[in-house]
């Protein structure tokens, strides 16, 4: 059985986002990136995989040279190989673009499952695993929380909205976007990140796969909000704004 | 059926009940205005009743898509089905709630159309030739454009919330069905029936005052803290989606779309950014109260006061004061 799991470098979480000049994508100074939350999960997925089943996790991520953070990090929790299709800037594809790009990597691969997240933190289109599905020609579920091999191939169980769940069972190839939550994640280990520094990482560009930047819908401008609603800020220190928001609670909101 | 410069709203219905979201997406449609005729399709079996209430609404026409292979919802049949009816209908523009059926068959639609979809769009324009989609990126933090121009159809999934529901206008339209040909052999995926997990230990919806905790809390080691605020208010006690990932609470405690829909008269936002997931579950508060260290957090949004700070000094001031006051 093998595995392909398309991982994406993003930006820390409580990174301070600024635009950069070209008013096309954020300042990359000083900023530290991480591994995209439910890539993170699907890559365990995928560990958990091969544990039960043999075979093999080869993880994909097409980003910048810094990247290669993240892909150890993946090859350090178990992954065995992976794919780094080199790209400085990610925004210049559209999403279909982007995935046309991801799926000439898999297509040589020949894999009998792919995940991916649901959603990545950035550029949020949630949807790049079921374009993928569809350029592959392969049946896809998404928003997964539970994976299980059948006879005839995958049961998968899917999130609905509102509380609500449903099996869906799939042939396999199959590809899957898999949702936060789904797994527990494992830490990597010292002989985890010292295996990892012999595994492969091999390099593949865009123009060796075939795909050239653009698309008919790529972003166009990147901007700070503009915020609806303004709240009524409670200001001063920690007392002064806990006494002041008791006093509005008890008089105004009448809430205690 | 030919209108290249019309709108075509694709509305979600599960066993005969509208997903609201649809509504919305069709206020959309018919703001987006400009003269093009807006046509609303739903896609079902036996679904004649339903489009008839379409046929209410100030739309060009409405259209049943029925099929027996559409009675249970699938991808395959779904974008088989859509593919069909956009190569009749021809619209410039495809309008779709941006709900997780739509998350599932959408990119697939557009794909199979060579065309890409802009999704989980905030706002629409009008522009030249095209379109201009608004939507959110970093979890809200920061706006995008993006330009879809030239021939249709473009496609593009409205966020819960983006239109008003009640700017909805009434009419009269002729109602059609549109019979796609489809084979139950192209359905890949077996499908089984929807459910629910055991009853809710833990029914947030009736609460008068919620406090919920995010990711901002840092560790399950800091949740008493947060706990203690929610006993000293007698609050039920509730979370994002990372704090029930981790296991730090229990599922059961999660408000947002794939979790818990809450009306209380006050929410509580403790080092919650704000996501829209979360928003969906917590909008409906009378009152929202947030802390939170970053001003820009997009929660500010819906917030009516808010606590700029470090949660670990207002979180126990907060407790205390509410203590001398009870
Ligand atoms: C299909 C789908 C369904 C989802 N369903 C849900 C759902 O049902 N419910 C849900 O909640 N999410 C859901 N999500 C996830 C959602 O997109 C967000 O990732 C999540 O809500 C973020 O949780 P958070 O605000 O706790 O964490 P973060 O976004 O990480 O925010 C943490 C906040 O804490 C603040 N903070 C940090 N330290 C401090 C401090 N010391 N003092 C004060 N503030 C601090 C930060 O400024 C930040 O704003 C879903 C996502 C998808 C794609
Ligand atoms: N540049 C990338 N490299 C690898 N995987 C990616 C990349 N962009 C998106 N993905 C995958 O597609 C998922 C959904 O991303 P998106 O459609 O941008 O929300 C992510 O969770 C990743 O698994």
């Amino acid at each position: 059985m093998k595995v392909i799991v398309a991982i994406k470098q993003v930006p820390s979480r409580d990174s301070r986002l600024r635009v950069d000049g070209s008013g096309r994508w954020i300042d990359p100074t000083d900023l530290t990136a991480e591994i995209n939350e439910p890539d993170a999960y699907a890559l365990e997925e995928a560990l958990q995989w091969k544990e039960k089943h043999g075979g093999e996790v080869v993880v994909l991520c097409a980003g910048p040279a810094g990247a290669t953070q993240t892909i150890r990090d993946a090859l350090a929790k178990g992954a065995d190989r992976a794919l780094h299709i080199e790209e400085e800037n990610l925004t210049a594809y559209d999403s279909l673009r982007l995935a046309e790009l991801l799926a000439a990597a898999i297509r040589a691969e020949q894999p009998d499952l792919v995940l991916t997240g649901l959603q990545s933190d950035d550029l949020g289109y949630g949807q790049t695993g079921v374009i993928l599905a569809e350029l592959l020609g392969m049946p896809h579920g998404t928003i997964i929380m539970q994976t299980e091999k059948t006879a005839a191939g995958i049961r998968v169980k899917r999130e609905l909205e509102d509380g609500w769940f449903q099996f869906v069972e799939l042939p396999l190839p199959a590809l899957l976007t898999i949702q936060s939550g789904i797994n527990k994640l494992r830490y990597s280990t010292l002989m985890g990140i010292k295996k990892a520094k012999s595994k492969e990482i091999k390099a593949l560009t865009p123009a060796a796969l075939g795909v050239t930047p653009g698309g008919a819908a790529p972003l166009e401008k990147l901007y700070a909000p503009q915020r609806g609603k303004q709240s009524r800020l409670i200001e001063g220190d920690a007392r002064k704004q806990a006494a002041e928001l008791v006093e509005i609670l008890k008089h105004e909101v009448r809430a205690i | 059926m030919s209108s290249s410069d019309g709108i075509l709203v694709v509305m979600e219905q599960t066993r005969g009940a509208w997903h609201k979201m649809s509504w919305e997406t069709l206020a959309g449609a018919q703001q987006l205005g400009g003269g093009m005729p807006v046509t609303a399709a739903v896609l079902g079996h036996d679904v004649g009743a339903l489009a008839a209430e379409l046929g209410g609404k100030q739309i060009a026409k409405a259209i049943a898509v029925d099929h027996a292979l559409l009675a249970s919802y699938t991808a395959d049949a779904c974008t088989a089905a859509l593919t069909q009816l956009v190569a009749a209908v021809q619209p410039a523009l495809v309008l779709l709630p941006h709900t997780y059926q739509v998350r599932d068959f959408a990119p697939k639609l557009a794909t199979r159309a060579g065309r890409v979809l802009v999704s989980d769009v905030i706002r629409i324009e009008a522009a030249g030739d095209g379109f201009v989609f608004v939507r959110q990126l970093f979890q809200g933090k920061l706006n995008g454009d993006f330009r879809a121009a030239g021939a249709g159809p473009h496609f593009a999934s409205v966020q819960a919330g983006a239109y008003r529901v009640d700017t909805l206008a009434a009419g009269s339209a002729p109602v059609e069905t549109f019979a796609p040909a489809l084979d139950a052999a192209q359905i890949r995926a077996r499908v089984e029936e929807p459910f629910r997990e055991s009853a809710r230990a833990v029914d947030l919806t009736a609460a008068e005052l919620i406090v919920s905790v995010g990711r901002g809390i840092k560790g399950r080691e800091n949740i008493g803290m947060v706990e203690a605020l929610a006993q000293a208010l007698g609050a039920e006690l509730a979370a994002s989606r990372p704090i029930c990932d981790n296991g730090w609470l229990p599922m059961e405690r999660q408000v947002g779309s794939s979790g818990q829909t809450v009306s209380p008269k006050v929410y509580f936002a403790v080092g919650i950014s704000g996501a829209i997931q979360h928003q969906v579950g917590m909008k409906g508060a009378k009152t929202v109260v947030a802390i939170n260290k970053d001003p820009n957090a997009p929660i500010f949004e819906i917030a009516d006061y808010g606590l700029v700070g470090d949660l670990f000094e207002i979180v126990p001031a907060l407790t205390e004061e509410i203590k001398k006051h009870k």
